[in-house]
């Protein structure tokens, strides 16, 4: 490994370094809140080589044997990851002291997650992607179980079994796809798979192929909560400790969404097999919509009802994703994927603000269910307009960023001559108002259970304050974001 | 261009509602500075109305940021505007908006949320009638839907959490549809714009002109249909009507005047700047195709409306079925775009035009002199009041103006806009326009019948002790029983500024 590949590798490897360091300095101190300003100040060193990264390397960069790359779509996800996991270990900050002394590998475990989450999004090579999955699931599924109560461990286990089927299932899409084309890197599938083209040799390879790419996409499928792949997601997301529920709908289903597109529109993006998955995904994204949707109107608990509000949300990341624009004019081409990262970073700021609020709400009440934010706005004015804003995007009404994003795939899917399936996000849209807004109208019209007050730590009340200040900024002048998920995805859609 | 003027019309309410959540804390205070800045917000629109230069026509004092969202697949500007449609609206919101401040006088519960809320919902419908990007134009019809389910389901009475969501449920609904419509029509080649009009000093080319005769993504009739779904639920047009009398009935009394006398008018205006305004010239369908559509709903709305309105007991109820008939007037103005022989007369759609208009000022006058008898009598069951006459004349009076407002007496406002949409209308559908004419007699009958019951005959002993209307509610009262009659004798001061924005909008 040259110098060179540490440098490409460098944000990876430092956030993993930092996880050993949260470590061994965890058996140093004895205090165990310093551990969480030495890893929310550390993650400033990946962000740092990041943004340097950005500036510095052209996309056609590669390292290890070309297995990874620091690209822009890569480098756009660190952002967004590292910004997550400083933001979730900042916020969780008053609840990790449930985990009672166990702090510190709370928090490696958690950056060690992330290290592989954004060895995926820079992988060029899918064994490469398999690693750095596995590398991502392991330590959350720990995370999953880190209460270590009946339902957390059931989470947890539920996570670990269902992650490595799915695993299991990928690989042998991987299988496929390296049978058929002779190669495991991502750029070299789409020559191998061009060249069979050329050969007139195709009565297996395409076959095979799109037998690769239906297990890839449902091994993917996991990691995006997409149905039919999503039942793990209510009960891991009830179980799991809420920070730790905050990460993975976030970082995790961004980091699968990237691999995803990173291999459907180059390894898999010829103009033909595009049509294929295009309907693929898009049928996918109908299923998936309704079925979060439908199941998420009779929750009772909060973050069970989030989970599947999650799985509607991949939903409509979906519709993103399908919508390769079968005209494939210069502009157009573009507006799906780009979407896809618009919405992405929407929906993490907004998740963030959403968990980050409950997890100040529910720190002091105890309790998940629903019915116990009633009057939460008597008890906590601010808290609850930041909750309510957040719920508001997930719902997609303006100003928000969650408004916008919707706006952009569903736009970016009419203009690839999806109208059917944009008119099913937006029905679906209608459907999710009913359990959205019975949240508000919880908190802003029912009886409090009594009229103490609710007041927040600092950090966690700061960062539901950031991240509704994003939510906001964002949906009111998104042209820079804008900009910036056109740079990180100019490279990978050509 | 970026006057700015406009931009300050649209946010200084929800600039004062921010200044409320930061800084106010007591309720009187509250109280009075909304309802000032409600009055600033008028006299600055009355001030924008009256510079609205006549002579000039078109769309002026235009604020323009072409690089709101600069991607290729989504360029939308923010693009506000003023032009002899939406002006006419503008001064009605403002208007109605200080008397529904005035009228919220008495509300004791969450004061400063309440403030709050009225006045995003001001910013949020002069949005509407300013925005000229069609997406702007969306968001603000979006935005509008919060501080509503809020005001309706905290500060509403009865099935207030059920009205609220079936509110919002129907008008999300409608504009989902609304989107997609949107969406299709930006995305056609060819179109590639979301400028609702042409503004030559801007050089913008709108939509009406760019999606003229070219094929659009997906068949422009279809578009039509997605579009005409979120404003017919709006107005509401029968059979998308259901939600508006339990909106009614279940929210406070400044709602219902904003709901009844602006909200509704987004639909309205929809219908005319959309509807029309874009499909005329439209490939292999124009809204000519559809007006036998748009007339038959309208009878339809008139007569349902009407006969559903006598059957009422509840004052509130019964004045919301009314609007849903005297909304068909409006749709039933707007059909005689179809013309005859090739000919197209505007007298129809000016009728329609000032229909918006005269409801917004006489059902506002309704709502707030139910209202006023609601406040004292505690209760708007009709059997339960009776002979309020005696005991309170000023809310009699009130109510007595906006009554025969409302069935179209000469020299009130009513009538000028009934008669307008009956004469445009006349010579293309004659026998629909009879029928609809029938609606005038029906509310005749319905506003009588309930002039009687409510506050003639035998006096009420349970009322004796309960005294009238005060000077601070008769404000409001005054401010639109001025209105009323104003426009009513001399019609020209709105439909001299109508008749300017309709003639640009009718193309043939």
């Amino acid at each position: 490994m040259s110098a060179h590949d540490l440098w490409i590798l460098s944000p990876e490897l430092s956030v993993a370094g930092l996880g050993i360091i949260v470590i061994i300095a965890d058996l140093i101190l004895n205090k165990k809140t310093p551990l969480i300003w030495l890893a929310a100040v550390g993650l400033t060193v990946p962000l740092v080589l990041t943004l340097i990264l950005w500036f510095d390397t052209p996309d056609s960069e590669l390292g290890v044997f070309g297995t990874v790359t620091a690209d822009r779509l890569a480098l756009f996800f660190h952002f967004l990851l590292i910004g997550t996991t400083a933001a979730v270990i900042v916020a969780g900050a008053t609840y990790s002291k449930k985990f009672a002394g166990f702090q510190g590998e709370f928090l490696a475990l958690m950056l060690l997650s992330v290290s592989g989450m954004m060895l995926l999004v820079a992988s060029r090579d899918v064994i490469t992607a398999y690693v750095a999955l596995e590398l991502s699931a392991l330590p959350a599924a720990a995370l999953a179980a880190f209460l270590r109560t009946d339902r957390s461990l059931e989470a947890g286990l539920k996570f670990l079994l269902l992650s490595a089927l799915s695993s299991a299932v990928l690989l042998y899409g991987l299988v496929y796809l390296y049978g058929a084309t002779g190669t495991t890197d991502i750029a070299g599938i789409l020559e191998g798979i061009n060249s069979m083209d050329a050969d007139g040799d195709r009565a297996f390879g395409s076959s095979a192929i799109m037998l690769g790419v239906v297990m890839v996409v449902a091994g993917f499928g996991f990691k995006m909560a997409m149905a039919p792949f999503q039942m793990w997601v209510p009960d891991v997301y009830e179980g799991a400790p809420t920070p730790v529920v905050a990460f993975l709908s976030i970082a995790s289903k961004s980091a699968a969404f990237a691999i995803v597109l990173r291999v459907l529109y180059t390894a898999l993006g010829t103009d033909e097999l595009a049509a294929d998955w295009s309907i693929l995904i898009a049928i996918l994204a109908a299923i998936t919509m309704t079925a979060g949707n439908l199941l998420a109107l009779s929750q009772k608990n909060i973050k069970r009802m989030l989970g599947y509000s999650t799985v509607a949300h991949a939903g409509y990341l979906l519709v993103g994703l399908a919508a390769v624009a079968a005209n494939s004019d210069s502009d157009g081409f573009i507006a799906g994927p780009q979407g896809v990262l618009y919405y992405l970073v929407a929906y993490a700021l907004t998740n963030l603000a959403v968990f980050f609020a409950i997890i100040a709400i529910t720190n002091r009440t105890g309790s998940d269910m629903i019915s116990s934010f009633a009057g939460m706005a008597r008890r906590a004015p601010l808290l609850s307009v930041l909750l309510a804003l957040g719920i508001l995007s997930l719902l997609g009404i303006p100003p928000t960023a969650g408004f916008l994003g919707k706006i952009f795939v569903f736009s970016a899917a009419v203009d690839s001559g999806l109208a059917w399936l944009a008119v099913i996000g937006v029905i679906n849209s209608v459907v999710s108002a009913f359990y959205y807004l019975r949240v508000i109208r919880t908190m802003f019209l029912d009886e409090p259970e009594t009229n103490e007050r609710i007041t927040a730590d600092i950090p966690v009340w700061a960062a539901t304050l950031v991240a509704s200040a994003g939510l906001l900024v964002f949906g009111i002048a998104p042209s820079s974001l804008l900009e910036f998920a056109r740079h990180a995805v100019s490279g990978v859609v050509t | 261009m970026f006057e700015g003027w406009l931009s300050i019309v649209v946010f200084l309410p929800a600039a004062a509602a921010l200044i409320i959540a930061l800084f106010l804390r007591n309720d009187s205070q509250v109280r009075w500075f909304a309802i000032g800045a409600t009055v600033l917000n008028l006299v600055l629109i009355a001030i924008t109305y009256l510079n609205y230069d006549r002579g000039a026509g078109g769309v002026q004092m235009v604020d323009r940021y072409a690089d709101w969202i600069p991607v290729d697949g989504l360029r939308a500007e923010y693009l506000l505007g003023l032009d002899g449609l939406s002006a006419p609206l503008l001064l009605l919101t403002g208007l109605l908006t200080a008397v529904a401040a005035f009228a919220s006088w008495r509300v004791t519960l969450r004061v400063r949320e309440y403030f709050i809320w009225l006045l995003v919902l001001e910013t949020a419908v002069l949005g509407v009638f300013t925005a000229l990007d069609f997406l702007l134009f969306f968001i603000f019809w979006e935005i509008e839907l919060i501080p509503m389910f809020m005001l309706i389901s905290i500060w509403g009475s009865g099935r207030n959490k059920y009205s609220a969501m079936k509110f919002v449920i129907f008008t999300l609904a409608g504009s989902a549809f609304m989107l997609i419509g949107i969406l299709a029509l930006f995305l056609s080649s060819g179109v590639d714009t979301f400028a609702m009009v042409s503004i030559p000093s801007e050089s913008i080319v709108g939509i009406p002109d760019k999606a003229a005769g070219i094929d659009l993504l997906i068949p422009a009739g279809a578009i039509w249909f997605l579009l005409f779904a979120a404003f017919a639920v709006k107005m509401p047009l029968w059979p998308v009507h259901s939600w508006l009398p339990d909106a009614h009935t279940d929210a406070p009394t400044a709602v219902s005047i904003m709901l009844a006398g602006v909200l509704l008018k987004m639909g309205g205006y929809g219908l005319i700047r959309v509807s029309v305004g874009m499909f005329q010239e439209t490939k292999d369908f124009q809204v000519q195709d559809v007006a036998w559509l748009l007339a038959t709903l309208a009878v339809i709305s008139i007569i349902y409306g009407a006969v559903v309105t006598l059957k009422q007991t509840d004052l509130k109820r019964l004045v919301a079925f009314s609007s849903v008939s005297h909304m068909g007037f409006v749709v039933l103005g707007v059909s005689s775009i179809v013309g005859v022989g090739g000919k197209v007369t505007d007298a129809g759609l000016n009728g329609a035009a000032l229909q918006m208009v005269t409801h917004g000022t006489i059902t506002g006058l309704l709502f707030l002199s139910v209202g006023l008898v609601y406040d004292r009598a505690h209760t708007r069951y009709i059997p339960d009041l009776g002979g309020l006459a005696l005991r309170w004349p000023l809310i009699t009076a009130s109510m007595l103006i906006a009554g025969l407002a409302s069935l179209g007496l000469p020299g009130l406002s009513g009538f000028v806009a009934e008669i307008s949409v009956f004469l445009g209308t006349y010579e293309v559908w004659s026998w629909l326009t009879a029928i609809g004419a029938f609606g005038v007699v029906l509310a005749a009958g319905y506003v009588l019948w309930m002039m009687q019951r409510t506050f003639f005959g035998p006096r009420n002993e349970r009322f004796d002790d309960i005294d009238d209307a005060n000077f601070i509610d008769m404000i409001p009262v005054a401010a639109l029983v001025i209105s009323i009659v104003a426009i009513g004798v001399y019609p020209k001061i709105v439909t001299e500024v109508f008749k300017i924005g309709i003639s640009e909008l009718v193309r043939i």
